[in-house]
Parts: C-alpha cells; sequence; structure tokens
C-alpha cells in the first residue's frame, strides 16, 4: 500500500520527463551536492538566481563534503561542494571517470573561538600561543597568568577550562587545526590537521549547534564555531592576535582582508590561516565547488557557467545576508578565470 | 465457577477448531504456510543481507587495518583506526542503561498492569507508549539542556560524596560524559521496556492470580510468585529490545556524551559509541579506507549486539533452568 503514491509519483516524472521538454525547451535543473556549510548561501542564492531566469532551477543537497565529492565523482550530480578542494588521490579517482576538475571557491567563513566565564568582558584578547596551549590541555584554567598578561584590567576566576571541539568531521574543524598547525610546532608534530583529528583534550559536540550549546551550559567551555553562528547567537568571542601582532576581532571585514592577502588562491595553496597584514583576523577558510572541465551537454555547460559566474560576483551579496563572507574582488576575478576554463 | 464454564467453552473452542483444521482446503492450507515460512525467511535473509553488505563494504578496511582494528587510537588522518573505546563505550552505556531501565520498567509495568486503578492505568499507559515514539534528537538536544547540568551540578556531586570511593565517580565533573549517555539511554529505554512487559503482564491469565491468593498470599508474593515468573520470556524480550535500542542509538548519545575516545573508569569522564562514530564522522569522511573503517564499525557493532543479546538469553535461560528445580 506505501508503495502506491511513490509508484504513481515516479509514473509522473517519466511522463512529465517526455512532456517538459516539448513544453519549455529552455527547461534547465541542475543538481549539486556536498557540504553543509555553504548550504544557507547556496539555498539564499539559487532561489534568487531562479526567480531571474526562468526555466532554471538549482536543487542543492547538503548530505556532507565526502557524499558530495562521492556523488560528483560517480556524475550523478552536476556540481559537488567541498569544505576543502579535493585530496590528490579523490582527484585522481574523479579525473580517471571522468576528465579534470576545476575548483572554483564560493565562499568564505570565519571561525570563531567562543567562551562561557561569568564577570569577563564579552571579546577577551587571546594570542595563538594561548590558543595553542589551551588546546593542547598545557593551559587548564581560567586564572593562568598567560591568559591574564594579554588581558590587563579582566579578572579572571579560578575556573578549570572545558575544551569544547567538533565531534563529527568538519571543515571548521579542519580550517582551525590547519591554524592550530601552523602557529604551534607542538599542534603540528602531535596532532596536525585535519577535519576529524586526535584531539588531545576535550569534549566533542556534534555540529556548531552542539559546540555552541556545550559552550552556553558549561562555565569554563572555551571552543570554536563558524562565525555566522557566534554573531546569531550572541555568543561571546575572543579577539585573536593576527601574525602582525594585532588584535582582531572575527568580522566579514576582517575575514575579507586577511582572504584579499592571498589573490592567487588555488586548489593546491588553499590555506587563508594566519596571514599577514593588521587587519586580517587569523582563522578563515574558503569553501569549494567541484565542475567538470570538460561539459558533455553544450547548452547544459553554457547555462551553468553563467550561474557559476553569477554566484561568484552578483550572487556574493546572498553571503552576507547569512553572515558569511563573500569573496574579496581579486578573489571573485580569479574565481571567474577558473570558471572561463570550462569548455562546453 | 465462571472458571469452569470458562474451560468448558475453551474445550469446545478446542475441539472445533480441530474439526475445522481438516475441513479447510488444504491446497489454501499450503499456501498459507508457504506465506509463514517466507515471511519468516525474509528476516532471515535480510540479516544476512546486511551482514553480507557490511562484510563486503568493510574488507578495504579489514584488508588494510587487520587486527590493529582492536586497539585504542582512532585517528583518521594518521591512518589509526581502533574501535575499542567505541566497543568499550557502547557496552558501558548499554549496561547503565539497562541497569536503571530494567527494574524502573518492569515495576511501572506490574503496578499499571496489577496495582493502579483502570483510570489511571489507562492514559499512563497511552502516555508511556507516546514516549517510546519520541524521535531521539528529541531526548538529545534535552539532555543537552537539562540532564546534562542537572547532572553537573547535582547528580554528580551528590554521587561523588557518597560513592566518591569508587573509581566510578572519581574526577571532575563535565555534566557531559558516560554517565550522562547512560542516564539519556536509560530514559530512553524505560519506555519500550514497560509498554511490553505490561501487555506480557497482562496475558497472564487470572487463575494464576487468584490460585496464588487463594493460598493465602499477599498481593507482593502474588505478584513475584505467580505473575513474575509465568510472564518471566516475554520480560526477557522486552529487556533485550530495550538493550537493541540501547546498544543502537547514535544521535541522543551523540549530544551528550562528550564524543572522546578513551578508556577510562570514571563515569564522569567523556566517551564516545560505536553508534556514533559513523553518525558523527560518516558525512564528511573521504578516502576509501576511512569510509570503509567507519563501516567496519558498523559491523563490529552487528556482532556486538549478536553476542550481548545471545549471552543475555543463555544468562537468563540458565537462571530461569534454576529456578525452576
Amino acid at each position: 500500500m506505501k508503495m502506491s503514491p511513490l509508484k504513481s509519483l515516479v509514473a509522473a516524472g517519466v511522463i512529465a520527463g517526455f512532456i517538459v521538454p516539448m513544453a519549455a525547451l529552455a527547461d534547465t535543473q541542475f543538481l549539486g551536492a556536498g557540504a553543509t556549510f555553504p548550504y544557507p548561501f547556496f539555498s539564499r542564492a539559487f532561489y534568487a538566481y531562479s526567480q531571474d531566469h526562468a526555466g532554471i532551477t538549482v536543487n542543492y543537497a547538503s548530505i556532507g563534503s565526502g557524499g558530495g565529492i562521492a556523488q560528483f565523482t560517480a556524475k550523478t550530480v552536476d556540481f559537488g561542494a567541498s569544505d576543502v578542494p579535493m585530496t590528490k588521490a579523490e582527484l585522481d579517482a574523479a579525473v580517471a571517470a571522468n576528465g579534470a576538475v576545476v575548483q572554483i571557491p564560493d565562499t568564505l567563513g570565519g571561525i570563531a573561538i567562543a567562551y562561557n566565564v561569568q564577570g569577563v568582558s564579552k571579546h577577551i584578547k587571546l594570542s595563538p600561543a594561548v590558543i595553542a596551549n589551551v588546546m593542547l590541555g598545557k593551559v587548564t584554567n581560567w586564572n593562568d597568568a598567560s591568559i591574564a598578561a594579554l588581558n590587563a584590567g579582566v579578572k579572571f576566576p579560578n575556573l578549570p577550562i572545558l575544551v569544547v571541539h567538533r565531534a563529527d568531521g568538519s571543515g571548521t574543524s579542519y580550517h582551525f587545526t590547519d591554524y592550530l598547525s601552523k602557529i604551534s610546532p607542538d599542534w603540528n608534530s602531535k596532532v596536525g590537521r585535519g577535519k576529524t583529528v586526535n584531539w588531545p583534550t576535550g569534549v566533542g559536540a556534534k555540529g556548531n549547534e552542539g559546540v555552541a550549546g556545550q559552550i552556553s551550559n558549561s562555565p569554563g567551555a572555551f571552543g570554536y564555531v563558524e562565525l555566522a553562528y557566534a554573531l546569531q547567537n550572541d555568543m561571546s568571542y575572543a579577539a585573536v592576535q593576527n601574525k602582525a601582532g594585532e588584535f582582531v576581532l572575527p568580522s566579514p571585514d576582517s575575514i575579507r582582508a586577511a582572504a584579499s592577502q592571498k589573490p592567487d588562491v588555488n586548489p593546491n595553496e588553499f590555506s587563508i590561516t594566519d596571514m599577514g597584514g593588521k587587519d586580517s583576523y587569523p582563522i578563515a577558510g574558503y569553501s569549494w565547488l567541484l565542475v567538470w572541465k570538460n561539459q558533455a551537454d553544450p547548452a547544459k555547460g553554457k547555462e551553468l557557467t553563467a550561474l557559476l559566474k553569477w554566484l561568484v560576483t552578483g550572487g556574493q551579496q546572498y553571503a552576507a545576508k547569512v553572515n558569511y563572507v563573500p569573496l574579496p574582488e581579486n578573489v571573485q576575478q580569479e574565481a571567474i578565470k577558473a570558471i572561463g576554463s570550462i569548455h562546453n | 465457577m465462571s472458571q469452569e464454564s470458562a474451560e468448558v467453552i475453551s474445550a469446545t473452542a478446542g475441539a472445533s477448531a480441530r474439526a475445522a483444521r481438516t475441513r479447510i482446503s488444504p491446497a489454501g492450507d499450503r499456501i498459507f504456510m508457504f506465506l509463514l515460512y517466507a515471511s519468516a525467511w525474509f528476516v532471515l535473509a535480510i540479516v544476512a543481507a546486511l551482514f553480507l553488505v557490511l562484510l563486503q563494504r568493510s574488507w578495504p578496511a579489514i584488508q588494510t587495518i587487520g587486527l590493529g582494528v582492536f586497539t585504542q587510537l582512532w585517528d583518521p588522518g594518521g591512518g589509526h583506526f581502533g574501535v575499542l573505546t567505541f566497543i568499550y563505550g557502547t557496552i558501558v552505556t548499554s549496561a547503565i542503561a539497562l541497569l536503571i531501565a530494567g527494574p524502573v520498567g518492569i515495576g511501572a509495568a506490574l503496578f499499571l498492569a496489577e496495582l493502579a486503578p483502570k483510570r489511571l492505568a489507562t492514559p499512563v499507559a497511552m502516555l508511556i507508549e507516546l514516549l517510546a515514539a519520541v524521535p531521539s534528537v528529541v531526548y538529545g538536544i534535552w539532555g543537552l539542556f537539562v540532564l546534562v547540568p542537572v547532572i553537573r551540578m547535582y547528580i554528580g556531586p551528590a554521587l561523588q560524596h557518597t560513592f566518591g570511593f569508587l573509581p566510578l565517580f572519581q574526577g571532575p565533573i563535565y555534566g557531559v560524559g558516560m554517565l550522562a549517555g547512560g542516564l539519556i539511554l536509560s530514559i530512553m529505554v524505560v519506555p519500550t521496556v514497560a509498554a511490553i512487559s505490561r501487555d506480557v503482564f497482562e496475558a497472564v491469565p487470572n487463575d494464576q492470580r487468584e490460585g496464588m491468593l487463594a493460598l493465602g498470599s499477599t498481593k507482593w508474593e502474588m505478584m513475584t510468585k505467580a505473575v513474575l515468573p509465568y510472564a518471566r520470556s516475554g520480560v526477557v524480550g522486552a529487556l533485550v529490545l530495550g538493550l537493541g535500542r540501547a546498544l543502537g542509538e547514535a544521535m541522543a548519545v551523540v549530544m551528550v556524551i562528550g564524543n572522546k575516545p578513551q578508556i577510562v573508569a570514571s563515569l564522569f569522564q567523556p566517551a564516545y559509541t560505536m553508534a556514533s562514530v559513523p553518525a558523527n564522522e560518516f558525512s564528511e569522511a573521504t578516502g576509501k579506507v576511512y569510509i570503509s573503517a567507519l563501516i567496519e564499525v558498523g559491523l563490529l557493532l552487528f556482532i556486538v549486539s549478536l553476542l550481548v543479546n545471545i549471552s543475555a538469553r543463555l544468562l537468563v535461560w540458565n537462571a530461569s533452568g534454576r529456578g525452576r528445580r
């Protein structure tokens, strides 16, 4: 009995598949799959695009980067999205399946260091050394002299630090551990970077909402969340000392400042953590689109490149609307160049 | 006297059923028989297919990791896939869940079936069945925002104060941890155990109770000596189903257990369970061996569940065998 509505749906789909091409030749549907991080941005941007371009719809399934890469490689979707560019092994598999892959940065995200300590300011100052030592389990109490030294006039309580990290694999963890690996040789040799690492200390929570929830109801908690999440939930987060020695709060401006330091960002050199420049916030990363260089269907390929070009330029305004960071001008130019290399 | 007439009726019903059996056409009989066989084999086939697919998909990991899977270090980036910490977490949380939910669930069911007035029993039983249908993520969110702070501020300190000499209750209390995982599971398992046990108790024939009471027993003796022994296998079934839910639960546990792969005595420390690992890491996992290792965790969970269920049944069979003698 349960099957019958499904069957009729399938039947309707099959029939529609025959009729629709005759009714409206321009109807194009793009299917994407991948990372959950850019989903709020994509869903807004693609909706706006289909409003302005009759006959074009884009469906994006936020199933995770791993699933996105697998679906993309299997050619069941028109484009994939991933929190970090494909690894060499993944790329080799994809190239063997369907030729070259073009990877395009589509939006930027920053990572805020959030904490829960009663009676201190909403934005304390933290240095790279302190962040690394807390994450390594070497600094274990908020009254540690190294924290107080950075925050003159702030009285820190005698309160154990509870490190909260992501338990699920995530690009947020990748960018954060990438930062830690750059600033701390100790972290680099003991833990390293990855979407899931062997955390030296603390408790793991699922998703940004899990980490935020854990931080908000554990006095003494110290963790990292996507900036959009920290802003929307009015969390306390730190100003982090950057490479130039300045203490900078995470914001769309400070993250764009960091990203614009590296205009030639590409799938091989994609890290933008710990960038120079006095306005740069040091913990951030790109989200990436995966597209086949050789499009099988020229007409559809043309529509796809038009969509992508819009996404990295005009569409960027929708990133700002969900507290994501629009690509800097110079990176937009690089992205357009990459899109131009797609053969229709 | 009503009993006698009931027996007469059931005797005649039995006789007419026997007569009816010979009257039914053999063809219909055989088709029905075939359908029943097919249903039973279908269940077995699903289990076998599940096992085979898990085995096939985890084969790359089994080949690469081999016995390295039975170590403690889980570090996908470094190519280490040890799952002992997860097995430990699953067994301990499920044990806590069953230790609490077993007595509470059976107690609630006994009360509803034997003691509570009908006016109370019916709505409460309905509510319990409703609880069994609440999605686990709801339990998880409740656990994170209510249970975890309560453990950190009240339950944990109280346990530490009373039983602090045991290694189980030593060390800092974060709220999240093995205890929170076990407690949330016990809350989720209670409805399952209570709802099934109640049905089982209600199926105990009244003459059992009346016979016991006629011998001059108290209500307590009636329940422990007549109802419980009669319903034993059904109650074991309820416990095993509850255990199954505890072993396989991922979402609610992920949100309160702290997800730290480690084996330590203290229940206040964060831990990790087998079901949580694929739930946490599957969507972002890349690389053949990593994905395959996550599926191997599923395969091992399948095997652990099977072993736990078998040993639970053996334990009860032995106990009940001794009880009869």
